[in-house]
């Protein structure tokens, strides 16, 4: 087998033991509606992981994600609340911010030369910032177009719901395939990734690349945002905290290397799954106390950045060792 | 005095800069610099500055130390809940003070020694290596205290977050012992320079005969350290374990005073008082926010502008276009980046 699948067959192997542990414990598990509520709970989480993952192929890191959804829940409550602007009209104003807001980073990555995690860092201060300037409290949306579009869903055999943002979010990662490995863009994220140097000299356009990712990755967490006001009807600045820590968990159980240049967007769709499934089974147990998924989640990152490292290793040789 | 020029040097933007926020919030509130002694203890808002500053101070130190060898500790905030867990755990199963702080500490010691070994042993990017502690690291501390927050009222351990020692607050007194230990052990030894050739390039200096991986696990260690005290002091102060909110993004607090104190994060040389000058000038712009009646979350938008502020001033770009302006400062550009 090529080397660059390893670590994505072994997500996938680890998803399908995982899952079969679980059945074989509950028998329950096997049911269309455990599958669409998974796709359903994580569906914010999914399609924010799919941009977060383009900037770890690139090399980079977006510690921006999580305070994003929250301004992007805010300003869609705050706005639909004191204005009639209708909520499609309002999607795409905040789209359009949160891409903007993702390209200035970008932009301030390339052409400062900074260190992508501090850049972001700071524009995680200023997402969140902003959300608290619009409101502090919780605000509900009430708009009757939430309740129509959360009343529409695709019902499954056996009874299960793909709603409409657990489709989004499979919609989203087929996207996010379709760009990394179909498109002239996805072939210069991964150059990129490879080293900055190489890219350039074979003729990438650094900058635009760099600047195209991080509006890529805040318009996917724009897009986040949405369907996490979506889920809880409301917009609140102090939610989402951490997001952008469980979406790079996901990217690396994935099997995308850190260094950037190797991985898939689709195994990031199994990292999501292995962590939702980790989480579905302590509710069906019961007797688990939550904090156990953060104890799992860290270890699981451990245990593949390990995977990760022996497989680094094995493929140069043993050169490393200097 | 010539001896002390070059750190009086060093340390004067970041001096210059707190001094300016201090006049400024002292300006709009006259009663900011009024210090008045009540029972032998000093009170005002300095003082409070100081005090409250504490935690982020002592992160700082550790911080100072690894994003001197070029790399982070994301894992301190959590390191601290860890820490204040099993003190006050500890503490309420009935062991004496003494057995508890050391239990902390070791603790802590324990958490660092895990990252550096991931850093320096298994050579895993020190962002990604610290965030496996970061992530599970609240597990762990809701672990220890069942999910629920653990209170004490042991006056020993109460102490250390709200007692004073020569007037001054048991915090500060410690921030401040710790922070000019930590100095001169790094600076009155080989220790310090040998972080910062570290730091440049760690690869030649383990071909020049450094030991690269004692010392990295070394600086992973002192930030954990650092964690644990922090740890027991945000206890100490609100008289119980909240593995939930303990320490909670003051990682990035302790980054952001480690940046502003001028300390670059591509590792290499360092100054631990411009760090810790760093988070008096972070604390000293929460107390003026709050003072000033501003919504604290203000604050995180003026944290923005500060980092966004610093970026543009550290900025390779903007150091070269500096140094088409004069020729001493070009000199100086080069030097710093031929140090790079």
């Amino acid at each position: 087998m090529n080397p660059r699948y390893v670590p994505l067959a072994a997500t996938i192997a680890i998803f399908v033991a995982a899952y079969a542990l679980c059945i074989l414990q509950y028998p329950n598990m096997l049911s269309t509606r455990v599958i669409g509520n998974l796709l359903t709970d994580n569906a914010f989480l999914g399609i924010a992981a799919v941009g977060m993952t383009f900037v770890i192929l690139s090399g980079g890191i977006d510690l921006s994600i999580g305070a994003v959804i929250a301004f992007t829940g805010v300003f869609i409550a705050v706005v639909l609340e004191n204005t009639g602007l209708h909520p499609l009209v309002v999607f795409v104003l905040v789209l359009g911010i949160a891409t903007l807001f993702g390209a200035l980073m970008g932009a301030i990555i390339h052409h400062l030369e900074m260190p992508p995690f501090i850049v972001t860092l700071a524009g995680m201060f200023l997402a969140r910032g902003m959300a608290f300037v619009l409101s502090i409290d919780s605000v509900p949306v009430k708009h009757p177009f939430y309740a129509t579009m959360k009343a529409f869903y695709y019902r499954l055999p056996g009874g299960g719901r793909i709603t409409l943002i657990g489709g989004l979010m499979l919609l989203v990662f087929a996207a996010g395939i379709l760009i990394a490995h179909r498109t002239r863009f996805g072939a210069n994220v991964y150059a990129l990734g490879g080293g900055v140097q190489t890219a350039r000299l074979m003729g990438v356009p650094v900058a635009r690349t760099t600047i195209a990712i991080y509006a890529f990755s805040g318009l996917l967490a724009g897009l986040s945002g949405i369907v996490f006001s979506l889920y809880t009807s409301a917009g609140y600045s102090l939610a989402a905290v951490g997001v952008e820590l469980d979406a790079i968990a996901a990217v690396v159980i994935g099997g995308t290397l850190l260094t950037g240049g190797s991985g898939f967007v689709g195994g990031t769709l199994i990292g999501i799954l292995i962590m939702g499934l980790i989480q579905t089974y302590i509710t069906f147990d019961g007797s688990l106390s939550s904090w156990w998924t953060k104890i799992l989640i860290g270890l699981l990152l451990f245990g593949f950045i390990l995977m990760q490292k022996g497989f680094l290793y094995l493929s140069k040789g043993g050169r490393r060792l200097a | 005095m010539n001896a002390l020029k070059p750190h009086l040097i060093r340390l004067a933007p970041q001096f210059a800069v707190l001094v300016a926020v201090v006049l400024l919030i002292s300006l709009a509130f006259p009663d900011f610099l009024k210090l008045q002694i009540q029972n032998g203890r000093v009170y005002g808002s300095l003082v409070d500055v100081l005090n409250r500053g504490a935690p982020v101070a002592l992160l700082a130190i550790g911080m100072t130390i690894v994003i001197a060898t070029r790399g982070i500790d994301l894992s301190v905030g959590a390191v601290m809940a860890i820490c204040g867990a099993v003190a006050a755990a500890s503490i309420t199963s009935g062991h004496s003070l003494v057995y508890t702080l050391a239990l902390a500490l070791a603790v802590g010691l324990l958490c660092g020694l895990w990252n550096g070994i991931l850093v320096a042993v298994l050579d895993i990017q020190p962002i990604i290596a610290t965030l496996v502690l970061m992530v599970a690291g609240r597990g762990i501390a809701q672990l220890i205290t069942e999910g629920a927050i653990l209170t004490f009222n042991d006056p020993g351990l109460i102490f250390i977050g709200s007692g004073s020692f020569l007037g001054l607050p048991m915090p500060v007194v410690i921030w401040l012992v710790f922070g000019i230990a930590v100095t001169l052990l790094v600076r009155r030894t080989a220790l310090g320079m040998l972080i910062e050739a570290l730091g440049i390039n760690r690869r030649a200096s383990t071909l020049s005969g450094v030991s690269t991986g004692v010392l990295l696990v070394a600086a992973y260690v002192l930030s954990g350290l650092c964690a644990a005290i922090a740890g027991i002091i945000a206890a100490a102060d609100i008289k119980g374990a909240d593995a939930n909110n303990a320490g909670l993004w003051l990682e990035l607090d302790a980054i952001l005073a480690v940046v502003v104190g001028g300390n670059s994060l591509l590792g290499g040389r360092f100054s631990i008082a411009a760090a810790l000058l760093g988070a008096l000038i972070i604390q000293s712009i929460n107390t003026g926010i709050l003072l000033s009646g501003f919504p604290p979350e203000f604050n995180l938008i003026i944290k923005a502008a500060i980092i966004v502020l610093i970026l543009v001033i550290q900025s390779p770009r903007i150091r070269d276009l500096a140094a088409l302006f004069g020729r001493s400062e070009s000199a100086e550009a080069t030097v710093k980046q031929e140090a790079k």
